[in-house]
This record gives C-alpha cells, structure tokens and sequence, in this order.
C-alpha cells in the first residue's frame, strides 16, 4: 500500500524530469540555430569550391596532355608506406550516434590499412575522435580541439598545412580525411576521401571547356605550385565545415528525441502519481471509516 | 559584348556580375586588362587592386592574391580575400596598418635572418596601401 513517501518520490521525480526536458529544449533551440548557420557558410564555402574544381580539372588535363611526367610533388603516387588519416569529429557529444559512427567508420579504414602499410597514424580534429584513437593506441601526428563552433578558414590551415609538409617531405605517402557529410538534418553520412597525392578532379560539367587551350600566366607548373596546397586546404575547409553542419544538426534531432521521451516519461509518471494519490487517500478513508466503524460497535 | 565576372574567396562569393565591359587585373608578373573575347588565360594573382569597368563606373577592388580564369567571356576570380569599398572597415584598416608598422620598427635593429613575422607584416603593410588605394578612389 503506498503511502505518502511514495506519492512525493513520484512528484520529485516529475520535476526533475521536467527541468530535464526544459534544459534539452533549450539545447534543441540553441544547436537548430547553430545548424542554421553551420548550413549558410557551408553553402557560401560551395562556390568557390566548385570554380576551384574546374580550374585544376583543367590545368592538370593540359599538364599531362603534354608529358607524362608528374608535373608536381603533390600529384606523385609513391608506394605507400606512411599512411595518415584526418579524423575530423565534434568537441562535444550529447549528438547521438554521430561521433560513434564516424569513429567506427575511420578506425575500419585504419584496420584494413595497417597490414598493407609500414605506420599508420592519425590527426583527430575533435576531442571525441581523439579521445578514440588514443585509447587505441595510434600513433598522432598532431591534434586540434576546441576550433569553436565557427572555425574561420585560418583556423584550419595548420590542420592542411601539417599533411603538405609531411607529405612534401616524404613523412607521408598517402592522406586521407574522414568527416561525416551534411545530408540533411536528420541524415549525416561519414564520408573518407584522399587528400593526398591530389586526385584532379574529373571535369564533368563542361567538355567544351576542358578541351580549351589555356594560356598559363606565369606557367602552369607555377599555378600549380600555388593551387594545389589550396586544393588541399580547401578541401580540409569544406570537411570541417561539413562535420560542423553534421554536429549541429545531429544533437538538434537528439535533443529533440530526448525532449520528447522526457514529456512521455511526465505524462506516464502523472498518471502513476494521480493513482498513488487516489490510493492514498482511499486508505487514508478506509482508516477513518473503519475507526469509526469500530468507535460505534464498541 | 560584355564580360561576367564573378569573384568567390573560400567564405564568400564578394562580386558577380555580367554587363563588364573591361577588367584591370593585378597580375602576378603585372598588370593586364581583359576585354570581352580575350583568349582562354589562366593567372595568377598578386596583392593589387582590380578594377571593374562596367556601366560606365569603374569599381575598385582589393584583391590579395588568388588566381583567375577566363574562357569565353567568362570570368573566374578565385581570390584568398577580396574587398569591395564597403567592406572595408576603416578602423580595422588602421589598426592593422599601425601595428604592422610598429612591428617592423621593432625588427628593424635585428634583420639578417630570415624573419617569419617580418615577412607577415610586410605583406599586412601591402594589403594596407592597397585598401587606401582601393577606398581613395571612390
């Protein structure tokens, strides 16, 4: 029979539960707004992505029309022996499965890697990440945390800039970058391409375009020399803010899971409190009745 | 004919435009103007001012290093940054103007190696004169 006790454990339990809900409401609001604006630089990063496709598309057709020579370091394939992976996950979790999936994915890439090649190491953005591949014992290159909600494009040339020279000298053969890619909000995809040798991009949009004999000012070796480790920057750019438009939008939905499980869970214990109340108070009748019942036979 | 034109940075798309009639380009090995039906170039950037010609106004704008395409009057400006009048805030300027100034006073006494900072503040003090320019113009 439940007595007073229990009616007040239920009631406390009730507004715990609801300040709860109210704190990932508020979360809700706060990552739906982050997200918004995550998505608007994502976009705005689009364009200039998309033209340096184009022209690189271009200028490497032209260089290999002319020899087959690699015409520049950051385009060589060399056996692979150093394999390097950028592990780009969030700083914080309450996302879901976000974090988790991109740590599975990067750690099955690593795996399969290892036997084939002589070290294999990793440069975790994001604490998460880091915290992952650390416990498993990987070697790293370098680490960067705590970039911010809205990292600029100087934030994260250190992050380019480690692999060009590491590759540049010899230190790496091959670099990959792991990042979930931003579907929609309630879709993330974890998404692992090559960086490093530079893949050109196939010139797709425009076949009379890639069949134009450009002028290069000054050489094409030149523009090479200052596109490429752009190329590279950029797409570690366009990674992160990918993986930032993700995290917004996967703890927007968990939280917004987590505020409706938490209204569900206060409509049920309501319910458990209104029959413990009325338990309570039946018996509490039940005693007074009987007493009297009893007063009266005496 | 006329040329379009749009100039994109990695954060922002900063100009677009179709009606340009002729484009003052700072190129890496020196200036060159564009008119509608030059033939396919690509070009490498210097820090410099290009100058917009379209309805017959010629708009100022800074540009720091990039590069730029051309193909059937079709004009590509990929630019590390890039300024119009109005996006250049005149205190910042300033700021970074005088500090890039002090710091190159204060190195002046021990040149001879090779000097990161210095380099930097060069280039800050170029992109300064730059903005002067591009903002005494209008």
């Amino acid at each position: 029979m439940p007595g007073g006790g229990t009616v007040r454990a239920i009631k406390q339990r009730i507004s715990s539960v609801e300040n709860t809900s109210k704190v990932t409401h508020a979360m809700e609001l706060v990552a739906a707004s982050k997200m918004r604006r995550a998505q608007e630089r994502a976009l705005s990063a689009r364009p200039y992505a998309s033209r340096m496709r184009a022209v690189l598309a271009q200028l490497s057709g032209s260089g290999t029309s002319s020899n087959d020579e690699t015409m520049h370091p950051l385009l060589e394939q060399r056996e692979i022996k150093n394999f390097a992976l950028i592990h780009i996950t969030s700083d914080r979790g309450l996302a879901g499965g976000l974090n988790a999936n991109m740590n599975r994915a990067s750690a099955s890439v690593t795996l399969e890697r290892q036997p084939d090649v002589e070290e294999v190491s990793v440069l975790p953005v994001g604490k998460k990440g880091r915290d992952f591949f650390r416990r498993a014992g990987f070697q790293m290159l370098a680490e960067f945390t705590e970039l911010g909600d809205f990292p600029s494009s100087s934030d994260v040339l250190p992050i380019a800039k480690i692999v060009i020279d590491d590759y540049s000298q010899g230190n790496l053969d091959q670099v990959y970058i792991g990042f979930q890619t931003f579907v929609n909000p309630a879709v993330q995809h974890p998404t692992i391409r090559q960086i490093l040798p530079v893949q050109p991009p196939e010139d797709s949009d425009d076949e009379q375009v890639a069949a134009v004999d450009f002028i290069f000012e000054p050489s094409a070796e030149a523009l090479l020399d200052t596109l490429l480790p752009r190329y590279v920057e950029m797409q570690v750019l366009e990674a992160i803010l990918e993986a930032q438009a993700s995290e917004q939008s996967a703890r927007m939905v968990a939280m917004r899971q987590a505020t409706d499980a938490a209204e569900d869970m206060v409509t049920e214990l309501t319910l458990t409190y209104n029959k413990a109340r009325q338990e309570m108070v039946t018996g509490e009748l039940l005693d007074i009745v009987g007493g009297k019942a009893a007063l009266e036979q005496g | 004919m006329s040329l379009t034109i749009s100039i994109v940075t990695a954060d922002r798309t900063v100009l677009e435009r179709d009606d340009v009639t002729r484009l003052v380009v700072p190129g890496a090995d020196g200036q060159l103007t564009l008119l509608p039906g030059h033939a396919p170039l690509v070009v490498s950037l210097a820090i410099g001012e290009m100058l917009v010609h379209a309805a017959n106004v010629a708009e100022p704008v800074a540009v720091h290093g990039g590069f730029l395409q051309i193909v059937n009057d079709e004009v590509n400006v990929l630019a590390d940054a890039a300024e119009r009048v109005e996006d250049i805030d005149e205190e910042r300027a300033d700021a970074a103007r005088r500090r890039a100034e002090e710091r190159i006073a204060g190195r002046l006494e021990d040149i001879g190696e090779a000097d990161f900072d210095l380099v930097r503040a060069q280039l800050s003090i170029q992109r300064a004169l730059l903005r002067d320019r591009v903002r005494q113009r209008n």
